[in-house]
């Protein structure tokens, strides 16, 4: 399907929860979707026959703008040979989005990566732990406020 | 084989005999140098290099390098490339574990001083000598097998002037 045909389907059942369809900038056509039905939207791209989204190509963890984190979906459908972004935007002051990774395995540590470099909490990932810095490090590297701390464990950071 | 030609003229042999004499600094050190047996781990593209220079074209193993997978049994760490701070944890309690006499060879700008990630690298350490002591730096990003192999003779020669009576810095 076109991503216009998919974005008209998914707009039809989910209404409000759908944002704006942007093409015009360069790069690939997305659009936002609410953040508390991401669920039930990871859901229905994945099983309903015109979409069968079944692979998670990539989520990505975005420090968005000033007040908002962003988590980017990639997907695509090996059936039907489609393609798509899907973003959500979750708030700084409480950083909590739904967990897809009971839709898509391949979630899980994608998500664990998310949580652990951008800081959004992932409701229902099973194990939600860090996965590439060490399980005591503080803070969450990739926002763009983060400071570099002095040390880790005695060891000095900065050159 | 090997001692006489590599413990230079003040090694004796008698005429007929299969008696030498020599010194025990050079006997330990010709020992110790001959048989560098090396931790077997690799951190980054400086592994890669690490093991192509093990591999039969450049053949570590004609220096007595051997990869051990027990730091129980090994005598030098090549640190071949970058050191993440999660990473420096698990090195420095390696290089605690292994038994003395033991050597550092800091292999590639990332060991030596951080390299590419000198700036923003929050996750990296900048510079295996922040935590461990470093005998040879090998530059190079990564070093061609022959700079390792020279870093290696460099650490020989290290080694083959130590001595048991006094600490060579």
């Amino acid at each position: 399907m076109e991503i216009n045909e998919i974005y008209n389907k998914l707009k039809s059942v989910f209404g409000e929860g759908i944002g704006e369809l942007k093409t015009d900038l360069p790069v690939r056509p997305f659009f936002f979707a609410d953040a508390s039905k991401i669920d039930a939207v990871a859901l229905f791209l994945r099983d309903e026959e015109s979409m069968q989204f079944d692979n998670l190509s990539c989520l990505s963890g975005v420090d968005y703008d000033k007040d908002n984190l962003a988590v980017v979906y990639h997907l695509c459908s090996y059936a039907l040979g489609h393609q798509l972004v899907v973003k959500c935007l979750v708030p700084k002051s409480d950083p909590k989005i739904k967990s897809v990774s009971d839709v898509w395995a391949a979630a899980e540590w994608h998500e664990r990566e998310a949580f652990d470099l951008v800081g959004m909490i992932f409701e229902g990932n099973p194990d939600l732990r860090r996965i590439l810095l060490p399980e005591d490090w503080e803070g969450h590297p990739l926002r763009k406020d983060y400071k570099v701390p002095e040390f880790y464990n005695g060891m000095k950071i900065p050159y | 084989m090997g001692i006489l030609n590599k413990l230079d003229n003040s090694v004796e042999q008698f005429e007929s005999g299969n008696i030498i004499i020599t010194s025990m600094d050079k006997l330990l050190n010709w020992s110790r140098l001959s048989s560098m047996w090396q931790m077997f781990f690799g951190l980054a593209c400086c592994a890669i290099e690490m093991m192509a220079t093990s591999a039969s074209h450049y053949d570590l193993d004609r220096f007595g390098i051997i990869p051990r997978p027990s730091p129980r049994h090994v005598d030098i760490i090549l640190i071949s490339g970058t050191v993440t701070l999660k990473m420096a944890t698990r090195i420095k309690r390696l290089y605690d574990e292994m038994p003395a006499p033991k050597y550092i060879l800091s292999m590639g700008s990332c060991a030596n001083c951080g390299g590419p990630y000198w700036e923003h690298g929050y996750h990296v350490l900048k510079g295996i000598d922040r935590i461990i002591p470093v005998d040879v730096y090998v530059p190079g990003c990564p070093p061609r097998p022959e700079a390792l192999l020279e870093g290696l003779i460099k650490l020989q020669e290290r080694i083959r002037n130590q001595s048991l009576a006094k600490h060579i810095a």
